[in-house]
């Protein structure tokens, strides 16, 4: 039914978007891919910037704080999914069944995922989690315990727990949605069929929720990739390395010490890392769109 | 619900599912607290603080009277305001020719967009940080606007295009029938059923800017920096500061809490880009 002109207007005003979009993806992607293979130092003007082939790929991946970033990488996205997943499956359990004022308790859950990173980074850390002014010091000197140095002893759990604090939400939010359009009359005729708690859930419930789930899943680990502001304002990635992700390290080595090739070795690192990651959430979507 | 819940039951949810929301809320709730406290009384243990203690707002006038912080709120105000307004611009008429008028790449086209948004930031942060120096666009707005279009452009589109996928085409079509141009059409027949899908979009998109804590870190220095940069200014204080950080972090997500609060649906729709609804 559409006629050429109209397919040529709509071309017209997609091209905006479109040749946006294109220019951002291309031509930052081109220039760290350059970049890469280049000896070139912002603090170190007229060294010519020379070609030198794999070298910064080399000096980043034997960087002993490449391996530790990468393992604290994953185990910071690991532990948050892993937190948020369950604890977002169990919120969504308990927010779906029958109580008084549902609204203000959903509100109340869904809240910290509004709260801007560094706010959430600083106010854990300063009323939270300081051994002697925070709250956790303050109930650990009442119950006569040793206070615990949460970013000293247990830094990167610590980070762990706040991001979760900020993704609990959307992972609840998320499943709750998905919890609600679950048929509630075939729920009732399984149960009155007899079939016990565990049974519907495992045999209903979850099922009906496997696609909500995978996308938590996969959405959550393209933002928690690049979670950056919780550890500035915290702990700056140590002590030592050991709250350093791989963002981090790339933050570190392009921004702090200036190290141009350096720096876009590790950027295109970390867009091979994330995109395979997106190679499945776009197949989920791509799915979705079809139907 | 076709079956009846006893009061007994409700209850019981409610204690447990109030108990562990207010878990969750807490901490807002204790900056709330502290932030009318002074700064000797916020570091007192957690029931001092709430039952021997006065009450006072100068947190709020100590943050406030700071010659710079009006700067930051309304630098955060046009970032966010800014790219939304510039996204939409650039998106509606993408959006509208997507779901209006579908070809054969235009699932893919969708696809691509969506894919753009997968670039983790810090890959590209050394092109866009040189590319903003040489162009004079480090630690100005103009610059931050333009980066949060970018990024938060593929989402707007989305958003659009599922919403305005919603109207009904026969509508269209017995409005072409009567004669009406596609001008008439959009502005008569289309912009007010899109209005609440709009609506919708803008208010998840200046969220998503307000909160943005890569770019606005990385790309500001002392002019353009907005709030995300004055909350962070707080990681290296001086001196006592648990009162003034709780009034200026209430201060920073209060407007954002509150749209949050009104785009919770919406928010599920344009962060799964429609594969939960």
């Amino acid at each position: 039914m559409a006629t050429k002109a109209s397919r040529t207007s709509a071309r017209l005003m997609m091209s905006p978007a479109v040749l946006l979009l294109l220019a951002w993806m291309l031509v930052p992607l081109c220039m760290t891919l350059y970049f890469s293979f280049l000896r070139y130092n912002l603090l170190q003007p007229g060294s010519g910037n020379p070609f030198v082939g794999w070298e910064n790929y080399y000096w980043f991946i034997t960087d002993p704080s490449f391996t530790a970033a990468l393992f604290n990488t994953l185990k910071l996205v690991g532990g948050v999914l892993l937190i948020t997943t369950v604890g977002g499956i169990g919120f969504a359990l308990l927010l779906d069944r029958p109580m008084f004022g549902q609204g203000i308790i959903r509100i109340m859950v869904i809240a910290p995922f509004f709260v801007m990173p560094t706010v959430s980074g600083l106010i854990w850390k300063n009323m939270f989690m300081n051994p002697v002014n925070g709250i956790f010091g303050h109930l650990a000197s009442a119950l006569g315990m040793q206070p615990v140095d949460f970013f000293g002893q247990i830094p990167l759990l610590s980070i762990i727990f706040i991001v979760s604090w900020m993704w609990l939400p959307f992972a609840t939010l998320i499943l709750l949605t998905a919890l609600q359009s679950l048929d509630q009359e075939q729920i009732e005729a399984a149960e009155m069929d007899g079939a016990s708690w565990v049974n519907r859930f495992w045999h209903m419930v979850l099922p009906h929720m496997a696609r909500a789930i995978t996308v938590v899943i996969l959405i959550q680990t393209i933002f928690l990739l690049s979670v950056f502001a919780e550890i500035l304002v915290t702990t700056n990635g140590g002590p030592g390395t050991a709250t350093t992700t791989l963002t981090y390290l790339i933050y570190v080595s392009s921004l702090l010490q200036f190290d141009v090739g350096l720096g876009s070795a590790g950027g295109v690192l970390a867009i091979i890392l994330a995109n395979i990651v997106a190679i499945f959430l776009m197949r989920m979507i791509g799915k979705n769109l079809d139907a | 619900m076709a079956r009846a819940v006893s009061n007994r039951t409700k209850v019981v949810n409610t204690v447990i599912a109030g108990t562990l929301g207010f878990l969750m809320f807490f901490p807002i709730v204790w900056i709330l607290v502290l932030s009318f406290k002074t700064e000797e009384d916020a570091i007192r243990a957690p029931l001092e603080v709430l039952f021997s203690s006065g009450w006072t707002g100068d947190s709020f006038r100590a943050v406030m009277a700071r010659s710079d912080y009006f700067k930051y709120f309304s630098n955060s105000v046009i970032i966010a305001v800014g790219s939304t307004f510039l996204g939409l611009l650039i998106a509606v008429p993408a959006a509208w020719a997507m779901a209006f008028v579908p070809g054969k790449q235009t699932k893919n086209i969708l696809m691509w967009m969506l894919s753009t948004k997968m670039l983790p930031p810090v890959g590209v942060l050394i092109p866009i940080y040189l590319l903003f120096r040489d162009t004079g666009l480090l630690d100005t707005r103009t610059g931050l606007v333009f980066i949060l279009t970018m990024i938060n452009l593929p989402i707007i589109v989305w958003m659009l295009y599922t919403y305005f996928k919603e109207i009904p085409g026969e509508i269209l079509e017995a409005a072409r029938m009567d004669g009406a141009s596609l001008k008439e059409e959009v502005i008569y027949v289309l912009t007010p059923m899109a209005i609440p899908g709009m609506a919708s979009t803008v208010l998840l998109n200046i969220i998503l800017a307000w909160n943005e804590a890569f770019w606005t870190l990385n790309l500001t220095a002392a002019k353009a920096a907005p709030l995300t940069a004055f909350i962070a200014s707080y990681s290296s204080p001086e001196g006592l500061f648990y009162a003034k950080l709780s009034a200026a972090s209430i201060m920073a997500i209060a407007p954002i809490l509150i749209m949050g609060w009104f785009s919770q649906k919406q928010l599920v729709r344009g962060l799964t880009f429609g594969a939960v609804k």
